[in-house]
């Protein structure tokens, strides 16, 4: 890229994403992981670190590990282990996190991403590691009233996390958020976490720098990790942010990567800026050492196997196969793809009923999901069912329906426990012999004669009116049908 | 006195004791040593009584009783228990009760065991006198003037002292076995994973292991048996079959069993000459019972103590960081002014509660703990040590290929005066020379008495098993203590 009146620079980003894994227990005890829990209910004496508490792995972490690992092609080393890094900070109550330093559960991966403007050429991202690591508890500090006491709750402390770290491939902002959606979706698709920025079970530190071109020599500036950052859109927009701010300095200063330590910025939603939140990263030494209450790991390689062999379809595997499937657009496959496995069966049920896949993907994109919208409803709640919704589209397209009927039968579908059959009964719908239409569009025609001469003078519009007045006097007339018949008439007169 | 277990256990079904009038005897005998003895930080003598009262109403209505009924068990203070403080003999501590209790203790409950009380111990287990306990130490029952040992010091005391007839000791480079040779008790480290070590609080995770204490090889198995064993809360426990202790106690005949001599252990200098006679004399005893003696040699053996003294502060400095007065323990409440303004109050309020409340035995491990994990000296210290480590259990793989358990000193002197060393960490650290192997190795040592030196001080042997063979430690102390008479000398009467 080229910023306005500027050098040309080059963007490098490399993101570290912690997925908080979706057991139903903590990483080292059996405490729930639920969240929103009133604070230091999910608690016991391993996750609080009480002296002489010991962990006990979840093995569930570790299925969810290889799982993700394997969704992002990483390997998965026969021999993983646990370390602890050691610093003091009140949510953290043994003193030490346990993490993963040398030997990471996932090594040496990769993500493909690909932009709306250019879906047939992917960009490969690489994945340097993903480890597994507990989390810490949250400190609220209150500042509020002079009080500056700060409160803290461990019931978060101890939840497993995935820490997913790139290469640092990344080139602008709309790369990391599409890297951020394509592992969002990866994650969710396969039961790996929630991945809900707002709950925290997805967050994301992004280590920018610019590469900056001066006349054919290279100059680097000095990289910030930015945190805090609470959605998709602020991760774009924080990145922005920090590349303008970076330049801005480089020509203010003209300071490089040599001359100054990586620091730490926080991203300030409202303000839309990133500020200094440390100065230099102290060299931290966590001073890492192998945890002597647990074991070193063996993963055989069929564990490693039977994980990947009941992995199913990647979504992107699944995008491909139900275009080519069903008939439908990426763009449409996509949609139905993110929005989950039950959506993605739903639809796939339904469109093998109604042997039309368009107007399935079509119908679910619009009447279904706004329904689910507006009533805050996920798929496994809905009232009409797949097989319904393709008994339903299969008479549209066998012409039995117009889609304005259709719709009707849909809303009585919602309100009631009726088959598609019995709905278009009540609604006492029946399909109007083309010679009744006749007889009526000859009455109407009759009636108003002006129709005629307008629409000779060339306002076909005109028709519009009788169309309105046939639905009234038969409401199972079709509209398109009475438009051609009033047509036909009028152009025989 | 009550100086054994299974005469306890005896009278209670004889009908010629209850187990609230052996209790009573028991806290009436701590009421009169503890003053010079100081062998404990924590008695309940109402605790105590309504146990035992529940145990005697079990056997009038004859409900089953478990292996330990009525039998009264002191618990080392580092041993987490949920109706008593535990302490670690730390100001640290001082106020801390968990909520839980330890698995052994748990276990201890189940047996029908009366937990009497904490002992004393050097703070968070880091010393070989306990003198650096919080608590004031513990004195020699054999001699006042001089140390129990440590870190169990209180735990060995309290049996020496005939107080109760068994005690939990936890051992990390030697803290059961040389307090038991200093008090003339018997003493046992387990092989490493054997007991849980759930509720335990950590001093090195990878090195801590608890043990039984009492009078005699028999008393000790039947304290074995009632902790050892597998339990899913401990990651590093063994999932082994735990043997049928007592049935190895069946014989006294030693023949085919093939004992190897430490020569290491005999030629190093500072090893007192009664110490080195003691072996020399059990030798003649094994050899007697039929075992056949051979010399052999722990090449490593020198590279013990500087590699314990790497890794024991390593994982120390570590396991100590939650002591930081956030969460429970002690918290410093008066910050200073200058360092408030420095540090920030948060890092002063660490700073100054560490400061507080850890004493300098401890302090001195964390330093030297954080040292030898740091960047660019952990290859040099830590990683080295484990490398040795590994040499170390080579040297023991390789002797227990030729022989079936190792004989040797507990420690290079008997009890030494109070004092005398607590000054002087090289010289407290060099206690533990012969003891830290089977730490390192993970396998089990066993502490026998051993007779007395010159000055009346108790002497002892330890012998050394494969992992997992404590069976083979009890059949042979069990055979050394058929034919000698160490285990039932008793120092003279002193206190009341």
């Amino acid at each position: 890229m080229t910023l306005s009146d500027g050098y040309p620079t080059e963007t490098i980003i490399g993101l570290e994403v912690h997925v908080q894994l979706r057991t139903q227990t903590k990483l080292f005890c059996s405490c729930s992981t639920r969240f929103g829990a009133p604070p230091n209910t999910q608690v016991c004496p391993v996750c609080l670190g009480l002296p002489g508490a010991l962990p006990v792995m979840n093995e569930h972490a570790i299925d969810l590990a290889i799982r993700a690992g394997l969704a992002i092609d990483c390997s998965i080393p026969p021999m993983t282990k646990w370390d602890r890094k050691q610093y003091f900070y009140p949510d953290l109550p043994k003193g030490y996190q346990i993490s993963q330093f040398d030997l990471p559960i996932c090594a040496d991966g990769f993500l493909d991403i690909t932009n709306e403007a250019e879906p047939e050429t992917p960009r490969r991202i690489g994945i340097i590691r993903a480890h597994l690591e507990e989390d810490a508890g949250k400190s609220m500090h209150d500042e509020a009233a002079g009080r500056n006491d700060s409160r803290i709750d461990l019931n978060r402390c101890g939840t497993p996390l995935l820490e997913i770290v790139s290469h640092p491939d990344l080139r602008s902002a709309k790369e990391a958020k599409e890297y951020l959606s394509e592992l969002k979706l990866r994650m969710t698709h396969l039961g790996v976490s929630d991945c809900e920025m707002q709950e925290g079970s997805l967050r994301v530190d992004a280590n920018v720098n610019l590469h900056i071109d001066v006349d054919g020599k290279k100059i680097a500036t000095p990289i910030a990790e930015i945190k805090n950052m609470n959605s998709f859109r602020a991760v774009e927009h924080a990145i922005e942010h920090e590349v303008d701010r970076q330049y801005d300095v480089w020509e203010e200063t003209g300071k490089t990567i040599k001359d100054e330590a990586k620091t730490t910025r926080g991203w300030d939603d409202t303000k839309g800026k990133t500020f200094l939140q440390r100065e230099k990263e102290e060299s931290a030494d966590y001073r890492y050492f192998p945890d002597p209450d647990l074991l070193p790991i063996r993963i055989p390689q069929d564990r490693v196997d039977e994980a990947k062999a009941n992995l199913g379809e990647l979504p992107a595997e699944l995008c491909q196969r139900l275009q080519t499937q069903y008939g439908i657009k990426l763009y449409d496959a996509n949609v139905i793809v993110n929005q989950g496995r039950e959506l993605i069966e739903y639809f796939e049920t339904a469109a093998t009923k109604s042997g039309d896949g368009k107007r399935t993907s079509s119908w679910i994109q619009q009447d279904v999901m706004r329904t689910l919208n507006e009533n805050q409803l996920g798929i496994e709640d809905f009232a009409v069912s797949a097989a319904q919704l393709g008994d339903l589209l299969e008479r549209v397209s066998r012409g039995d329906l117009d889609n304005a009927r259709a719709r009707d039968v849909f809303s009585h579908l919602l309100k009631t426990d009726h088959s598609v059959e019995d709905a278009i009964k009540s609604l006492g719908i029946e399909s109007v012999d083309s010679g009744d239409i006749e007889v009526l569009c000859r009455e109407l025609l009759d009636a108003n004669p002006q129709v005629i001469d307008d629409v000779k003078s060339g306002k076909q519009q005109a028709v519009g009116a009788l169309i309105g007045q046939a639905k009234k006097k038969n409401a199972n007339a079709n509209p398109k049908q009475v438009r051609e018949t009033l047509l036909q008439l009028i152009a025989q007169s | 006195m009550l100086d054994s277990a299974q005469e306890v256990l005896q009278l209670q079904s004889r009908g010629e004791a209850t187990a609230v009038e052996i209790t009573t005897s028991a806290i009436d005998r701590i009421d009169a040593t503890q003053e010079s003895i100081n062998a404990f930080t924590h008695v309940d003598r109402e605790l105590a009584l309504s146990t035992a009262e529940a145990v005697d109403k079990k056997r009038r209505n004859a409900e089953p009783l478990g292996p330990l009924a009525g039998v009264p068990v002191a618990v080392k203070d580092v041993l987490c228990t949920r109706d008593m403080p535990t302490t670690c003999s730390s100001n640290m501590l001082r106020n801390f009760r968990p909520p839980y209790d330890a698995s052994v203790v748990e276990k201890l409950r189940e047996a029908d065991a009366i937990i009497i009380g904490k002992t004393n111990m050097d703070e968070f287990a880091m010393g070989a006198s306990t003198e650096t306990s919080a608590f004031g130490n513990t004195r020699n029952p054999w001699d006042l003037s001089r140390t129990p040992g440590g870190s169990s010091g209180g735990a060995t005391a309290c049996v020496a002292a005939g107080t109760v007839p068994l005690s939990l000791g936890t051992d990390t480079g030697g803290s059961i076995r040389q307090p038991a040779g200093f008090c003339g008790v018997t003493g046992l480290k387990p092989t490493y994973g054997r007991v849980s070590r759930y509720g335990l609080v950590a001093f090195a995770s990878s090195l801590d292991q608890v043990g039984p204490i009492g009078w005699s090889v028999q008393d000790v198995a039947l304290l074995l048996q009632s902790i050892a064993g597998y339990e899913p809360r401990d990651s590093t426990s063994l999932n082994h079959a735990v043997p049928d202790y007592q049935s190895a106690l069946q014989s006294s005949d030693l023949r085919g069993m093939k004992i190897g001599v430490l020569r290491e252990a005999l030629d190093v200098d500072g090893v007192d000459e009664a110490v080195r006679q003691a072996v020399l004399s059990s030798i003649d005893v094994f050899r007697q019972a039929g075992a056949e003696i051979i010399e052999v040699s722990l090449p490593h053996s020198k590279y013990w103590v500087p590699t314990y003294y790497v890794i024991a502060p390593s994982e120390a400095s570590s396991n100590l960081s939650r002591y930081d007065g956030a969460h429970y323990g002690h918290r410093a409440t008066t910050l200073d002014p200058e360092k408030a303004e420095s540090l920030g109050p948060l890092v002063a309020t660490y700073c100054q509660s560490r400061a507080e409340g850890f004493g300098a035995e401890v302090k001195r491990r964390i330093m030297v703990g954080t040292y030898a994990l740091s960047e660019g000296y952990a290859d040099q210290y830590y990683n080295q040590a484990l490398k040795a480590r590994r040499l170390i259990k080579g040297d023991y793989d390789a002797a227990f290929s030729q022989v079936d358990l190792l004989l040797g000193p507990v420690s290079p002197t008997p009890a030494f005066p109070l004092g005398e060393k607590v000054d002087d960490p090289l010289q407290m650290y060099l206690c533990d020379l012969f003891t830290v192997g089977a730490n390192l190795a993970g396998i089990p040592a066993i502490s026998l008495p051993a007779g007395k030196d010159a000055q009346g001080l108790p002497l002892a042997i330890q012998l050394q098993a494969p992992a997992l063979e404590e069976t083979r430690l009890l059949f042979a102390g069990a055979a050394y203590q058929a034919t000698t008479d160490f285990h039932k000398l008793r120092p003279d009467t002193f206190g009341s």
